[in-house]
C-alpha cells in the first residue's frame, strides 16, 4: 500500500471517544477557528451544536444564524478582520450559499465550508464551483472520523496558504459516528500574514483598507481591475492543482481492477479490496483525498494496467466523470455504486455494506467492464 | 436736473472673492476624492457626505468599518476613506454581523439601497435588527434601481412610474410599498430608527443628527440602528434634474415621511409622523390666517 499523504498526526496519548461532529469542531477550534456561523440541517445539526457548545469558552463566537446566505455572510464578514472563520451544512443548505462561496473566492477569503452531505451527490456542487464564474474550492473528502480531524485542521491550513475557500466533504457516518480520537493542535507550518484584513484602524489616513471581489481597490492603491482579478484567481488555481493533490492507493500496480472512491465509501472499498488481494484477486484502490484538485496522474498510473477501473460511488456518478479524465481511454470505466439512501433520505442506504459492495467489485473483477452487476438493495421504508 | 452716480469701490468679479469655495471643494475628511460617478442631482453623494462628517466629528474614523452592497453608490467603496468589505447584493448586514462580533469595539455601517436592502435581503436586516446586532444600517432610498436604469423596488411608491411600471405602481398588480423603517422599530433589537432626507439644506441637517444619533447608540452598545435616508434620482425618475427635491417632496416623501420612528424605546409609526405633519400645517395655516386677519383690522 502506498500513501502520498504526508501530514503528521499527534500523539495518540490524548484519544478520546467522540462523535464526528465533536471531533471537527474541536479540530477547528485547536487550528484557531474563532467565528463559526451554520443553520440546523441534518446531518450537519450536530456540528453546529459543538461549535456553539464549544466556541465561546474559546473565546470565540457561534451564530445560529437565520438562514444558510446569513450564515456565510457572517462567515464572510468575520474573515475579513482576519479570523479563521467556518460555515457548514449539508449540500441542500450549500446550495443556497453558492453566490458568496463564488465571491468569497474572488475576494481571496480563506472560508472553511463543512459539508455533512446526505449522499455523494453533491460531488460535483463540491467540486466545479457550484456558484458563478471560473472558480474552484479545494475539497477534502476524509475517510474516518480521525481523518476528519486532520483535514479539518489542514483545511484551516490550506485557506490561509492560499486565501482560498476549502470545503470538507463528510456524510451522515462522519458526523454522528464515534470512534477514539486525538485531537491536538498540528503545525502545518507558517502561513502568510494577514496584510490584507480589516481592523477600522486605518479610517481618515488615506490608507484604508478594502476587502472586495471585484478586483477593484482603494483610490491610489494599486489594483488589478477586474480582468485581470479573474484571470490572476485562475492562475492561483492552476498552482494550486500543481501542488495540493492528495491521494491514497493500494495494491494498483498489478491490479487488474481498480475501485475509485472517496470519504466514507472508500474506506469499506479499501477493506474489500484488501480481503480480496488476500483471496489472491488482483484489484487495487484509489482514493482521492483532495476531490479538486483531483489526483488525474494517479488515476491514470493506476490505470496503466487495469482490464477495469471501477468507481464506486454513494450517487447516480459524479465522480467517475473525473475518473474517465484522468485514465484517458487506457482502460474503461463503469460506476458500480448508486443512490442508496435510509429511510429518511438524509442518512446511509444498504448499499454501504462490504459484502454487498465485495460481489460488486467481484463482479466487474471477473466479468469485465460490461458486467451484470447484482441489483441494487433497495431500502423499501416508505 | 441730473442724476448723481456715487462713485465707490468696484467689485472684482472676474474671479471668486478671496476665501471663497466651490460648493464641491467641501469634500469631507474621509472622501479620498470629490469626484464621483453619480448623476447629476443624485441624492446618494450628499448622503455620504453626511454621514462621513458625522464620523469625522465623533471621532471615531480609525475604529470603523465599512460594508458596502451593491447599488450606484457602491463605486464609492473606492474612495471612502473608511476600512471597507464589499458584499453581495442584499448580504451586508450579516457580513456587518461577522466583522462586529470579530471586532467589538470599533463601529460598523452598512451602506445600502434601497433595492440591495428592501428587495433582494429584507430577511438579513430584518433579522440582524432582531438580534440586536450592534451595527448601522444605512439605507439610501429613492424607490427604484438607479444602477438598472429605473425599475420598480418594494419601497416604489403607488402610481410611481419606473420602466417595469409603464402605467405607475398599481397596487392591485404590483403589491404596495414597504415602509422598512416601520418593519424595523418594531423588532426589540432595534433601539434607534429614523428616516432623513437630503431635498434642502434643513433636511440634510436634521439627517446629520440621526447619524450622530445612530452611530452614539452603537457606541454605546444599546443595539441595532437604522438611518434611512431619501435621496433624489432623477435618472431614475424620468424628470429634469432641477425638480429631483420638490418631485421627492411630493412623492417619496408623502410616503416615507421623514422623522424619528423609534428613540429610546418609544416608536412612532409613519402614519403618526404624517399625522403629526399634517397637524403642524394646519397649525401653520391657521397662524398665517390669524396674523393675516389681524393685520385687516
Amino acid at each position: 500500500m502506498t500513501t502520498t499523504t504526508e501530514s503528521p498526526r499527534p500523539a495518540a496519548s490524548s484519544r478520546r471517544l467522540m462523535e464526528g461532529a465533536e471531533a471537527i469542531a474541536t479540530a477547528a477550534i485547536a487550528a484557531g477557528c474563532r467565528f463559526f456561523a451554520g443553520y440546523p440541517m441534518t446531518p450537519f445539526t450536530e456540528v453546529l451544536e459543538h461549535f456553539a457548545r464549544l466556541l465561546p469558552d474559546a473565546g470565540g463566537v457561534c451564530i445560529n444564524a437565520e438562514s444558510e446566505l446569513e450564515a456565510v455572510g457572517m462567515a464572510w464578514g468575520a474573515l475579513a478582520t482576519g479570523a479563521r472563520a467556518a460555515t457548514g451544512s449539508t449540500g441542500q443548505g450549500l446550495s443556497l450559499m453558492q453566490e458568496s462561496f463564488a465571491e468569497i473566492t474572488l475576494a481571496e477569503l480563506p472560508l472553511v465550508v463543512f459539508n455533512m452531505a446526505r449522499s455523494q451527490g453533491d460531488y460535483f456542487q463540491a467540486t466545479r464551483g457550484g456558484g458563478h464564474g471560473d472558480y474552484r474550492h479545494i475539497v477534502l473528502a476524509p475517510m474516518d472520523i480521525a481523518e476528519a480531524a486532520e483535514l479539518t485542521q489542514l483545511a484551516f491550513h490550506l485557506a490561509d496558504m492560499w486565501r482560498h475557500p476549502v470545503l470538507v466533504y463528510g456524510d451522515y457516518l462522519t458526523a454522528h459516528m464515534q470512534e477514539a480520537v486525538s485531537v491536538e493542535r498540528i503545525e502545518f507550518g507558517e502561513v502568510p500574514a494577514k496584510h490584507w484584513a480589516l481592523d477600522g484602524t486605518l479610517g481618515g489616513t488615506g490608507r484604508s483598507g478594502i476587502v472586495s471581489p471585484l478586483g477593484f481597490g482603494k483610490l491610489g492603491q494599486p489594483a488589478p481591475g477586474i480582468e485581470r482579478h479573474l484571470r490572476n484567481i485562475v492562475a492561483k488555481q492552476r498552482e494550486i492543482e500543481r501542488r495540493e493533490v492528495r491521494v491514497e492507493s493500494g495494491w494498483v500496480d498489478d491490479a487488474e481492477t481498480v475501485v475509485v472512491a472517496f470519504g466514507t465509501p472508500a474506506k469499506f472499498v479499501r477493506y474489500v479490496v484488501k480481503r480480496l488481494r488476500a483471496e489472491g484477486e488482483k484489484v487495487g484502490y484509489v482514493r482521492p483525498i483532495t476531490l479538486w484538485p483531483f489526483p488525474y496522474d494517479a488515476v491514470a498510473g493506476a490505470a496503466a494496467a487495469a482490464r477495469t477501473v471501477a468507481t464506486f460511488e454513494l450517487c447516480a456518478g459524479q465522480m467517475v466523470d473525473d475518473v474517465r479524465l484522468g485514465v484517458a481511454g487506457r482502460a474503461p470505466v463503469v460506476t458500480i455504486g448508486g443512490i442508496s439512501t435510509d429511510g429518511s433520505g438524509f442518512g446511509v442506504g444498504p448499499l454501504l455494506d462490504a459484502e454487498i459492495i465485495r460481489e460488486r467489485v467481484l463482479a466487474v473483477h471477473r466479468g469485465g467492464p460490461d458486467a451484470d452487476l447484482p441489483p441494487l438493495p433497495l431500502n423499501d421504508r416508505a | 436736473m441730473s442724476t448723481h452716480i456715487p462713485v465707490g469701490p468696484v467689485l472684482d468679479t472676474t474671479g471668486p472673492p478671496d476665501g471663497a469655495r466651490k460648493v464641491g471643494d467641501l469634500k469631507p475628511d474621509l472622501l479620498l476624492t470629490q469626484e464621483h460617478h453619480m448623476c447629476p442631482g443624485c441624492g446618494e453623494p450628499l448622503t455620504i457626505r453626511v454621514f462621513l462628517e458625522a464620523i469625522q466629528e465623533l471621532g471615531v474614523a480609525q475604529k470603523t468599518v465599512a460594508v458596502c452592497g451593491i447599488g450606484c453608490y457602491t463605486s464609492f467603496s473606492g474612495t471612502l476613506d473608511v476600512d471597507l468589505v464589499q458584499a453581495l447584493h442584499g448580504r451586508a448586514p450579516s457580513v456587518a454581523t461577522g466583522v462586529k462580533r470579530m471586532l467589538p469595539d470599533s463601529v460598523v455601517f452598512t451602506l445600502q439601497g434601497d433595492g440591495d436592502m428592501v428587495n433582494e435581503g429584507l430577511q438579513e436586516v430584518l433579522h440582524t435588527a432582531a438580534r440586536g446586532e450592534r451595527v448601522t444600517c444605512i439605507l439610501l432610498n429613492n424607490g427604484v434601481f438607479g444602477e438598472t436604469g429605473g425599475h420598480m423596488t418594494a419601497t416604489s411608491v403607488l402610481g410611481q412610474r419606473t420602466k417595469n411600471t409603464l402605467d405607475g405602481r398599481d397596487a392591485q398588480y404590483h403589491g404596495y410599498p414597504i415602509l422598512i423603517g416601520d418593519l424595523i422599530a418594531q423588532l426589540q433589537g432595534a433601539v434607534y430608527v429614523a428616516r432623513g432626507s437630503v431635498h434642502n439644506a434643513g433636511a440634510i441637517a436634521r439627517t446629520k443628527k440621526m447619524f450622530r444619533r445612530a452611530f452614539e447608540a452603537q457606541i454605546r452598545g444599546e443595539g441595532f440602528t437604522f438611518v434611512e435616508v431619501l435621496t433624489m434620482c432623477p435618472t431614475g425618475w424620468f424628470i429634469p434634474t432641477a425638480d429631483g427635491p420638490d418631485y421627492m417632496t411630493e412623492t417619496l416623501g408623502e410616503v416615507h415621511i421623514m422623522g424619528e420612528l423609534k428613540v429610546g424605546g418609544v416608536v412612532r409609526s409613519t402614519e403618526e409622523l404624517h399625522t403629526e405633519n399634517v397637524r403642524r400645517a394646519e397649525e401653520a395655516a391657521a397662524a398665517k390666517a390669524r396674523d393675516l386677519a389681524a393685520k385687516h383690522e
